[in-house]
């Protein structure tokens, strides 16, 4: 039991540190960024007490507005778990999406493309969505395969570029998000996409046929992305995590002698990163937007690679990494609107925990650790080539 | 200058690197630490060069104590070192890397160079160092490298070099240039520290030999003791040298290359024309000077080249152009070259590595997954079988020492049921006990009835092992000739040079 515990720290303890230590540094930032802080300079205690009372505040509101809310127990008690419906509502595409970037690092490359593949999926579903009238489950099924053959076939393009011309995937995906982007303004001008009497970029909502049911009646938003989510997670760790993805990832000299064909595992596994973004977007649409817009994707493509980060390309970690950074993006709209605090602070602590991810030796340093399971080297392999 | 060791002691947590080591090297005196891998001789020099503080113990230099707690300290006493790994900048120049950490800076700062090239020019001359001081280090050969890295000890005036474990890289005839240059650094009174496992260059060029086995000094000798006497107090237990061989009599041929072309990206040829039976019992060596197709054959064989013409056949059927797994399966067992780059995958435990070719396949694996219990069953018979040294098989590759690398490598390879066995450089860095496993490993595949074909840059291993010689030179088998050459006749060979016959 011990043992299990150890092993669990060992494995964990970067990760929970780098996110201890950008808390702490984000409290730092939320204090001092408080005019109320800042003005009693001149007495150190209350300056100190102040500080304390307004990051403590923030981080109140914060977890108020991702798990549960006492304020809105008002009419009835399960009310009060809307915030953490909304954190489970954000969590399903983020799961999914930084899914995607884990398989991908497990097999040595670096998928920055998320955003694109998750822009396809979310335009491939949004169309069998609206422009198709199906009976009810099927409909839904047919618009996430496609959404995922789709988002698959652009994430492939990657792995088949790299394996046959050995064209470095961060450079591909990169460019080829900033096609995906672009390609969705202009489809969304098109008159297929364009919705009946708007002018701007809005599709028509997809049928009620084709929505994801809701888990707990309307009043929460949560949704069976969720649940398709876990699945997925399951699936993930059982049946993806191939022995010759990891052998290919992590030295493709030895894999290709033993007989690994590495282009193949390059193909397919970006294949597979590409349709697990692409299922992202695909319950995105159906799940809880409905409508594909301009700005369907937001950050879930970037955030994604931050979540596979943190979860240490684990499919387990990814998963609890997304849940913790989707409380944090439900939380941070609490946050704003309750304290003076910006939104804009849960953005900064992200970051900082990616900061303190890539820089293994520093939470060494701060924690005096004798020697941390870096495995840095996952996330520096999409350079290697 | 003499350099003296006290009662140098080095632990490592629980390991005893160094313990009590004592020993002495005169004015002009080449002298050999011999010792296996992971007997403790880097250690002790990495102490003597201020790399690692020991634990206890003294060094003197002309009979004063000094205290080294740096590079840059050792160089200021007269020590200087080379490295096993080179410590080059392969985009600079040669004067460029011999003059890095202590560059001259004209006005402007732009480097100055002219002052440097020509120490290096004086040093050439003076030593026999011949060396352009312009070119760029990654178009030099790795001897010529090497030759940077003793004329940059030289610059800092050193009278005592270190040379760790110098010929590992190198080629018979690089080998043969090194020690020449040694004998030379000897004769202007530069004292020498030669570290490594190779008996036959000990013999000939040091004065006296240093014996280390398990971090101690286990025995002084001199180079008149014979090869026999030397290894069985490296390795503290008798060796034979040359593998016991019986005359084998070689079956029909399992492995036929017939007029193999490959080009290089460029069209340049690599190898040319090249056609060449294997038979079941019996060792084929194929010997040459590295860099003359010999890479490009073995890896042809099992499909790793592109641009390959010819054919390839094993029993009968051809695989040149098929794929890296239908030549595993044909029945190759493949040795690469590289066990580090090619051959295993170091982030990974020691059963994943047994299985890496096998992996899909019963009994690893059923359809869809892999079966834990039974790779850890047959991973524990593989260690115990072919002696890897190590705690579990849930062991990182990365912590063994190259023997036992080796070792898994082989197990892997010699495990399945195979006809034909590669081995590209089978011995490279690997000391003397386990040189001797390999061999004999590789005998018994022999007379077990497969066909061996082995590439070597190194002749003793040639000798011991083959049935036949094959000589490459530049992408052709010049001659195939019987084991009992002699040595020169096939250095020429090796050379390009084609004995007349009478």
């Amino acid at each position: 039991m011990i043992n299990i515990i150890a092993k669990l720290w060992q494995s964990t303890k970067l990760s929970l540190l780098a996110f201890f230590l950008a808390v702490l540094t984000g409290g730092l930032l939320i204090a001092f960024s408080d005019p109320n802080v800042l003005s009693l300079w001149k007495s150190p205690f209350r300056f100190f007490s102040e500080a304390i009372n307004v990051s403590s505040k923030a981080y109140a509101a914060l977890f108020q507005g991702a798990i549960f809310d006492i304020n809105l127990t008002k009419r009835s008690f399960v009310n009060g778990f809307y915030p953490l419906s909304e954190t489970f509502t954000i969590a399903a595409p983020l799961i999914l999406a930084g899914l995607s970037v884990t398989l991908a690092f497990r097999a040595g490359l670096f998928n920055i493309g998320a955003q694109g593949q998750f822009i396809f999926g979310a335009i491939s579903a949004s169309y069998i969505g609206f422009k198709f009238s199906l009976p009810p489950v099927i409909h839904i099924v047919v618009a996430i395969i496609f959404a995922i053959l789709v988002a698959g076939l652009w994430g492939g393009l990657v792995g088949l570029l790299k394996s046959k011309t050995g064209a470095h995937e961060v450079i591909v995906t990169i460019m080829l998000n900033y096609i995906a982007a672009y390609f969705l303004l202009w489809i969304l001008s098109t008159n297929t996409f364009l919705r009946k009497g708007r002018q701007d970029p809005i599709a028509p909502e997809v049928q009620q046929n084709a929505r994801l049911p809701k888990l707990f009646g309307d009043s929460f938003r949560v949704n069976f992305a969720i649940i398709i989510a876990f699945l997925v997670v399951i699936l993930i760790f059982i049946l993806l995590d191939r022995f010759q993805f990891r052998a290919a990832g992590a030295n493709s000299f030895a894999a290709k002698t033993a007989g690994i064909s590495v282009p193949f595992v390059m193909t397919t596994v970006m294949f597979i990163a590409g349709a697990l973004a692409g299922l992202a977007g695909a319950v995105q649409v159906l799940g809880s937007e409905y409508a594909l817009t301009a700005g369907v994707a937001g950050s879930f493509g970037f955030d994604a690679i931050t979540v596979a980060l943190l979860g240490r390309a684990k499919p387990l970690g990814t998963f609890l990494a997304a849940l913790l950074f989707a409380s944090l993006r439900a939380g941070g709209l609490t946050m704003q609107a309750s304290t003076t605090t910006p939104i804009d602070i849960v953005l900064v602590i992200q970051a900082l925990v990616i900061l303190f991810i890539a820089a293994p030796s520093l939470v060494k340093v701060i924690f005096r650790l004798k020697q941390v399971n870096a495995n840095s080297d996952i996330a520096a392999k999409g350079w290697n080539g | 200058m003499s350099v003296e060791l006290r009662g140098i002691t080095k632990s490592f947590g629980t390991l005893m690197a160094n313990n009590d080591i004592n020993f002495k090297v005169g004015p002009g005196e080449i002298h050999a630490i011999l010792g296996e891998n992971g007997a403790g001789k880097s250690t002790l020099m990495n102490i003597l060069y201020g790399l690692i503080q020991p634990d206890s113990g003294e060094i003197l230099i002309d009979g004063n104590i000094v205290k080294i707690d740096s590079p840059s300290d050792a160089l200021a006493s007269g020590i200087g070192m080379v490295h096993q790994h080179f410590m080059l900048i392969p985009v600079f120049t040669v004067a460029e890397n011999v003059v890095l950490g202590h560059e001259k800076m004209g006005r402007l700062g732009v480097l100055r160079l002219d002052e440097a090239k020509s120490i290096i020019s004086e040093i050439s001359k003076e030593f026999g160092l011949e060396i352009d001081p312009d070119e760029l280090i990654e178009n030099l050969s790795v001897g010529l490298q090497q030759r940077v890295e003793v004329i940059r000890a030289l610059i800092y005036k050193a009278k005592i070099l270190i040379l760790d474990e110098p010929t590992a890289v190198l080629t018979p005839q690089e080998t043969d240039e090194l020690l020449q240059i040694m004998r030379r650094l000897k004769e202007q009174g530069t004292s020498i520290i030669f570290i490594t496992h190779k008996l036959r260059e000990v013999k000939e060029v040091a004065d006296k030999i240093t014996i280390i086995r398990r971090g101690s000094v286990v025995g002084t000798a001199l180079p008149t003791a014979s090869q026999e006497e030397l290894a069985n107090q490296m390795v503290g237990r008798p060796i034979q040298s040359t593998t016991n061989k019986r005359l084998s009599k070689s079956g029909k041929p399992i492995l036929s290359i017939a007029n193999l072309n490959i080009i290089d990206r460029n069209g340049v040829p690599l190898v040319k024309n090249l056609s060449l039976d294997i038979c079941a019992s019996e060792i084929v060596s194929v010997a040459g000077v590295q860099g003359n197709g010999q890479s490009e054959l073995a890896r042809a064989l099992l499909n790793l080249e592109d641009n390959c013409s010819g054919s390839i056949f094993i029993d009968g059927k051809e695989i040149l152009g098929t794929s890296v797994s239908n030549s595993i399966h044909s029945g190759i067992a493949y040795i690469p070259e590289s066990r580090e780059l090619d051959g295993l995958i170091n982030s990974f435990d020691i059963s994943e590595n047994l299985i890496l070719d096998v992996f899909n396949r019963a009994p690893s694996s059923n359809k869809f997954f892999m079966n834990k219990h039974k790779i850890a069953v047959l991973a524990n018979s593989l260690m115990k079988e072919f002696d890897i040294r190590a705690q579990k098989v849930s062991d990182l590759v990365s912590s063994l020492s190259g023997g036992n690398k080796q070792k898994v490598v082989l197990a892997r390879e010699l495990s399945r049921s195979v006809k034909v066995v590669i081995a590209s450089q089978p011995t490279r860095g690997l000391d003397v006990g386990s040189i001797e496993f390999v061999h004999k490993r590789l005998v018994a595949e022999r007379d077990a009835g497969r066909a061996v074909l082995i590439f070597s840059t190194e002749l003793d291993e040639v000798f011991a092992l083959s049935d036949r010689i094959a000589v490459m030179y530049k992408g052709e088998i010049i001659d195939v000739v019987p084991p009992n050459i002699s040595r020169q006749d096939l250095g020429l060979l090796m050379a390009g040079i084609k004995k007349v016959s009478v």
